[in-house]
């Protein structure tokens, strides 16, 4: 298990391997939203929470294609199936691993980029917290998806249609963690909320992921 | 089938009356809202369509978990064929709340929790139909889409009541339940009930009508397959 | 060691083998032979548990089958020793130099996979086998792009396998040269139907 998490976190930081591809694209996103919307510092104020959780959802979107894609392409999936490791630790491993390259790297450049969406001085201590509680939800929900889809041709499409609804409740809480930390108010509960959904999807959904593979590889 | 056969023109003729009956009683013969004046009468389509949206889905989750544990065929099929009717009620739903919404909220879309809930559950059905059309070996397609409906439900329960805590919203309360002091006049709620059971009758006759054709459209590729193979 | 009784293999649709029987003791090779499209592929998937039968039984210890199909399953961004310390980490394995001796691999040791040949690729795949120290070799098609020195280094390292008291059962078309591999023929099992012939036809019916 620790073995496939290190060539999984060693393949991702190789050529090709796309590790940083997410960064950047959480990067252009919040540099575009005041593009979008116009440069009120009030009203990036208002919504940068939003927009970061949001930025960092679709960044991690993004990625998760790759994350059952390559194995399937070059055979080591079904070997993996065949080895003494259970496909359920198998899909968890692929999760933490996702999130390592993904989850971990936005929760910190977020702050970064907090600053140019104005987003209030007491909302970034929230804003990392929240994306490290509420982005291990967001791997293992997109494991499920990945092993749902694997194999399909274009099925990367197929895939966000899927995801996106099961990651509703984690962007909500997520969001509603910042905005509150931000406005000074309370973020005991959907904080606690958002814990819940992240290790209740790390509970869940590895026996989900592999139930999926198996029938996907035979 | 033949059972299924048999019964599916009355189901049909009872549930056309039903509907038909109570939309006109609904419409026609009863008493405007002293507030929301003739408005009102679109709850005798939103409230059931709705109900029968939302209905869909745990149908879908009931014939998902027969077909996961007892891998029942016909199951697995009456689940593909819920969907869509599933994913229309939901539409008609969505739309009339629309509808309702801009003369009584001033506003066509209102991120009320009830509405958007409604439209993630829209979601969900688009996702489930596209797994099923994406998958060409049907057993396959079952299986993962019955997984997607089990881990959807658990996300589509939650995600209600993050929308719940998220906005707390304009949506009047339920209209029919056991606290008598919000429910609507019994007037009203008759032709409801009439128009609920109707839209009910008319879901079974249609997911019985989609189960039938799909298990001929089963047996059709399978004669051809035969053919081709002879 | 394996001992598969009456067993019925489907490919899709479409039925393939029946009422196949056969078993595997310590110490045996078996080559498995039949023409194209016979369904040998598809035998070795359900022996190593990929895919389901249709009916019959498989008997034989647990995870003591080592599988090997037509991809290779090498990371071309790592290098060959990382990739046969990978498997080997998986399989619970630490030592990979025999592996590396039998394959003859030990000049492309730090070799990125990404710039070997087909044959060297598959060398490093076929050295997989030796770090998952399971007992059943089920090989399909092993000696693709290989070069008769490497089919020869093969037929050596499944010889001492069978040595060790291993088994093997081997889908190809080539001589191996292996001297006593018993040779199993598939045709006499293969057959051409539907595995459904008229879904719901009761249902029809009733």
């Amino acid at each position: 298990m620790i073995g496939l998490l290190i060539r999984d976190l060693r393949l991702s930081v190789k050529a090709g391997g796309g590790f940083g591809l997410a960064l950047a694209f959480f990067l252009i996103v919040s540099v575009l939203v005041p593009f979008g919307i116009g440069p009120e510092t009030a009203l990036l104020r208002e919504v940068s929470g939003g927009i970061l959780w949001l930025g960092a959802l679709l960044a991690c979107l993004l990625s998760l294609d790759r994350i059952f894609a390559l194995d399937w392409e070059d055979g080591s999936l079904e070997l993996l199936a065949t080895s003494p490791l259970p496909l359920e630790m198998v899909a968890i491993t692929k999760s933490a691993a996702h999130w390592i390259t993904t989850g971990l790297p936005l929760a910190l450049v977020a702050p970064l980029l907090g600053l140019f969406l104005n987003l209030p001085e007491d909302g970034f201590l929230w804003l990392v917290i929240s994306l490290l509680v509420g982005t291990p939800a967001l791997s293992a929900i997109g494991t499920f998806g990945a092993a749902l889809t694997v194999g399909m041709r274009r099925g990367g499409l197929l895939l966000s249609l899927l995801v996106l609804p099961l990651y509703v409740p984690s962007l909500l809480f997520g969001s509603m963690v910042v905005s509150n930390g931000a406005s000074g108010e309370a973020v005991g509960t959907p904080l606690a909320l958002l814990a819940a959904i992240s290790l209740g999807s790390l509970a869940i959904l590895p026996f989900a992921s592999a139930s999926v593979l198996r029938v996907n590889l035979r | 089938m033949s059972l299924s056969g048999a019964v599916l023109p009355w189901v049909t003729a009872l549930a056309v009356a039903m509907v038909v009956g109570g939309l006109i009683w609904g419409f026609f013969f009863t008493p405007n809202d002293f507030r929301q004046g003739a408005t009102v009468k679109i709850i005798y389509i939103h409230v059931p369509a709705a109900i029968m949206g939302s209905g869909t889905w745990f149908m879908m989750l009931a014939a998902s978990l027969v077909w996961v544990i007892r891998r029942h065929h016909v199951s697995a099929l009456a689940a593909k064929a819920a969907a869509p009717v599933g994913m229309v009620f939901t539409l008609i739903g969505l739309f009339t709340g629309a509808v309702w919404g801009q003369p009584m909220w001033g506003t066509w879309w209102e991120w009320d929790p009830r509405l958007t809930a409604f439209l993630i559950l829209f979601l969900f059905y688009l996702g489930y139909m596209a797994l099923w059309a994406a998958v060409e070996n049907p057993d396959t397609a079952a299986d993962l889409t019955a997984v997607l409906c089990l881990v959807g439900t658990v996300f589509a329960v939650i995600a209600r009541y993050a929308i719940l805590f998220w906005n707390q919203g304009l949506h009047q309360g339920a209209s029919l339940s056991m606290d008598t002091e919000e429910n609507v006049a019994d007037v009203f709620a008759y032709p409801l009930w009439t128009c609920i059971i109707g839209f009910g009758l008319l879901f079974i006759c249609l997911v019985l009508l989609r189960t039938r054709t799909e298990i001929r459209a089963r047996r059709l590729s399978a004669l051809i397959a035969q053919e081709r193979m002879a | 060691m394996l001992e598969i009784t009456s067993l019925a293999c489907a490919r899709g649709a479409v039925q393939v083998l029946q009422n196949v029987d056969l078993n595997l003791i310590a110490g045996e090779a078996v080559v498995l032979r039949g023409p194209n499209g016979a369904g040998k592929t598809t035998l070795l998937r359900i022996i190593a548990g990929l895919s389901p039968a249709l009916s019959g039984q498989i008997k034989c210890a647990s995870d003591s089958i080592a599988y090997s199909g037509h991809a290779d399953g090498i990371k071309t961004n790592l290098t060959v020793a990382q990739n046969l310390n990978f498997w080997a980490g998986v399989f619970g394995q630490r030592d990979i130099t025999t592996a590396f001796d039998a394959f003859d691999l030990h000049d492309l040791r730090d070799r990125p996979a990404g710039e070997m040949s087909a044959g060297q690729k598959r060398r490093l795949s076929l050295a997989r086998l030796l770090v998952t120290g399971r007992p059943i070799w089920c090989l399909d098609e092993p000696t693709v792009s290989l070069d008769q020195e490497n089919v020869a280094r093969f037929a050596s390292a499944v010889q001492a396998h069978l040595a060790r008291g291993g088994a093997a059962l081997i889908a190809t078309h080539i001589d191996l040269g292996l001297a006593d591999a018993r040779i199993f023929d598939i045709k006499p099992f293969m057959c051409r139907k539907l595995v459904e012939t008229d879904p719901f036809a009761d249902w029809e019916a009733a």
